[in-house]
């Protein structure tokens, strides 16, 4: 909170019970032409084939009334809390406390994972939740890389997970290779094809890129999909092998790690192990990440975001910065893809639809382009609350959608919208999101 | 002639489709010199610069740029980012084109790309910390700290350029241009919205840029006391073809330059004639 901002004046407020009457008005017309063939007429096919039909009023007018009261409670809540750009004073002590406590949340956020496993560790659902979550940060690490970063928009992420998924399923089904020589090599084969789809992308930017990596992902589904005779098409490949702790499988069996610890075989000794495997991985992510943002290559992808065309007058290789920035990326998702398929033992195409490509690019909308423990915590909320809501049936996704359209309400650029710099010689302080561009591909 | 002459254009032609923006253009630029490249709007000085820092292929004509080491390089067949690479030429922007989003500080890091880069081991010996990459960067840091000293800005390092007024702005611009360490530098118009004293600051800039580090700068410019302080040279530009050049003073006094400058705009024409007295 910069002290010109503090200078700016609060706007007036919007005056008047006739003026909330008017928008509550408003709303509800609008909510009844909307709602009154949604649920004022309700049609059904009868017994003869024929359409009948018959009108429910009482729910049309009891929506009508809800959102007719909405508007005023959210008016009324909008004049309280004051105009958007109004600045409010906090005191020192609470901004002190706030920032603190800012400070800490990364750190106990560590903390907590860590011990995740102790406190859980008779609770298989909240571990097998958690390595989900996991999995998912890392795949909002990896994304963050193209679109927080060098701002690429980047719709068809999943590729890369698919392609790392299946060449470790491959290699190891078919040649026997190990988890760990296998994981690098599913990281490279994702970067490659990062590297690939890179190229004829170069020079689009923003809604084209987008729609160019929205097909290719698609396609790379559709390959596996059709290619049979390696794949397995749309019976996916099962049977693969489970991760070893470096060559000490997790199994009952005589060589197993139980019997060699001499200690009771339990099945979640291998959720535990998998749950610090994906940790691991995630942390990797997050420090690789960390350590390239304070490098040339990092400040390049950034100054990429911020514009193009002053980067070239700088002499910086626009289009090798690009295509760093999608490997670097896809082999994240590479890994991420192999952890996958260890852990499933199982894989087929119907894992690697759209859907995931937009939940990992919604966790980095969400939780701030470009700032690591946004991500983070956005892939929890998304995860976990998604998990939360479970209770709540067919209305899960409603409540669901209502959260995210708040948040994006309060926080538009995200749960953690500003950016740390990479390097500061007197103050390291956050540069405001009003400031730092998204990027235009 | 090659020796004190870093920068030759011989007949650049520039056309869109049907238009010709420059027509058979040559002239100089000399070595640690200030040249001033003026006419009214529209004549084409813009697209000059663009077709020497890369961003135009030029339909005909060379430019040709001689290093301190006698090294020729021809301009016309380099393009994008290898002009400012490999023949060292760096500019800025008419309108200004700082990343706004990170801090003066970091601007000036970024300028310092290809130099890090190379430091850091295309990324690999920066990843693991390497002795060599952090001295690199500490090295990196004190050429941003003098720059950031020189443009007095050293205070707002750590700011976000975007929130700098807009003259510390065109100052930044300058000092990132200069931090690729180019022998050419090229500005397009550094003084547009400065006011008199910020114009004055940037003239003696533009000096010690000169004098002190030796790098010969090229400069499209309006405001008539800043070209008539500080160049050595002035051509002057109007529809796409050289109407004059010479000294700051001879090109005041020559009747095409003051007819060129009354027929496209009375406001500049009054410029120039009163910058004469």
């Amino acid at each position: 909170m910069t002290a010109s901002t503090l200078e700016k004046q609060p706007a007036p407020r919007a005056s008047g019970a006739a003026f909330i009457l008017k928008k509550a008005t408003i709303s509800a017309l609008v909510a009844l032409v909307l709602f009154s063939l949604m649920i004022g007429v309700r049609t059904e096919a009868g017994p003869q084939g024929g359409l009948i039909y018959w009108t429910r009023f009482g729910d049309l007018a009891a929506i009508v009334a809800a959102v007719f009261g909405g508007s005023i409670v959210v008016e009324l809540l909008r004049q309280w809390w004051g105009p958007a750009d109004r600045v409010r004073v906090v005191p020192p002590v609470v901004q002190n406390a706030l920032s603190l406590a800012g400070r800490l949340l990364a750190p106990a956020l560590l903390i907590f994972t860590f011990l995740v496993p102790v406190i859980f560790y008779d609770q298989r659902y909240i571990l097998d939740l958690a390595i989900l979550v996991l999995t998912y940060v890392m795949l909002g690490w990896g994304l963050n890389v193209v679109v927080g970063l060098a701002g690429l928009l980047d719709l068809g992420y999943v590729a890369f997970y698919a392609v790392g998924a299946y060449s470790y399923a491959l290699l190891a089904t078919n040649f026997g290779l190990s988890f760990w020589v296998c994981l690098p090599l599913a990281g490279i084969l994702a970067a490659f094809w990062g590297v690939l789809l890179g190229f004829p992308v170069l020079r689009l930017r923003g809604d084209y890129l987008a729609i160019v990596t929205l097909a290719f992902g698609e396609i790379i589904r559709l390959v596996i999909i059709n290619w049979q005779s390696l794949t397995g098409g749309p019976n996916g490949i099962s049977g693969i092998p489970r991760p070893t702790l470096f060559g000490i499988p997790l199994t009952p069996g005589e060589d197993g790690l139980a019997a060699r610890l001499g200690i009771e075989f339990s099945p979640t000794h291998r959720i535990v192990f998998l749950f610090y495997l994906i940790l691991a991985l995630a942390l990797l992510t997050n420090w690789v990440t960390i350590r390239l943002r304070r490098l040339p290559i990092g400040r390049a992808w950034e100054a990429l975001r911020e514009d193009e065309v002053a980067c070239r007058a700088l002499g910086i290789n626009t289009t090798t910065t690009k295509l760093t920035a999608f490997a670097t990326g896809a082999m994240f998702g590479g890994f991420a893809g192999a952890f996958f398929a260890t852990r499933q033992g199982f894989i087929s195409p119907e894992s690697f639809t759209f859907q995931e490509s937009a939940l990992v690019l919604a966790i980095v909308v969400l939780g701030g382009m470009g700032s690591q423990l946004g991500v983070a915590l956005a892939a929890l909320a998304m995860i976990g609350g998604f998990e939360l809501f479970r209770g709540l049936d067919q209305y899960r996704m409603l409540v669901f959608g209502i959260a995210m359209v708040l948040l994006m309400i309060w926080r538009p650029r995200g749960l953690i919208g500003h950016r740390a710099p990479t390097v500061y010689l007197e103050r390291n302080q956050a540069i405001s999101s009003d400031l730092v561009k998204e990027g235009h591909g | 002639m090659s020796g004190d002459t870093i920068l030759s254009v011989d007949g650049l032609s520039m056309r869109f489709g049907g238009i010709v923006a420059v027509n058979d253009l040559s002239f100089d630029a000399g070595r640690r010199k200030i040249t001033a490249l003026i006419g009214p709007n529209g004549a084409g000085k813009t697209t000059v610069f663009n077709c020497i820092t890369g961003f135009y292929r030029p339909s005909g004509g060379s430019i040709a740029l001689t290093h301190d080491d006698g090294r020729t390089i021809q301009l016309e067949r380099l393009n994008d980012f290898r002009i400012s690479k490999q023949a060292r030429v760096a500019r800025t922007f008419q309108n200004i084109r700082l990343f706004p989003g990170m801090t003066a500080l970091e601007n000036l890091m970024v300028a310092q790309h290809n130099a890090l880069m190379r430091a850091s081991g295309l990324t690999f010996l920066g990843l693991i910390g390497a002795p060599s990459w952090r001295s690199a960067e500490t090295r990196a840091i004190d050429l941003a700290r003098t720059w950031l000293t020189r443009i007095g800005l050293l205070e707002r390092a750590d700011d976000a350029a975007g929130n700098l007024p807009y003259g510390d702005q065109r100052r930044l611009e300058i000092a990132r241009a200069m931090c690729t360490e180019p022998a050419l530098l090229c500005l397009d118009e550094p003084a547009a919205g400065l006011n008199a004293r910020e114009s004055a600051a940037l003239s003696e800039l533009l000096l010690s840029i000169r004098t002190e580090l030796g790098t010969s700068i090229l400069l499209i410019e309006h405001d008539m006391s800043v070209v008539m302080e500080i160049s050595d040279h002035v051509v002057v530009m109007d529809y796409g073809v050289k109407i004059a050049e010479g000294t700051p003073q001879s090109v005041r006094d020559d009747p095409k330059v003051i007819a060129a400058y009354l027929g496209a705009d009375e406001e500049e024409a009054l410029a120039v004639m009163e910058s004469g007295t």
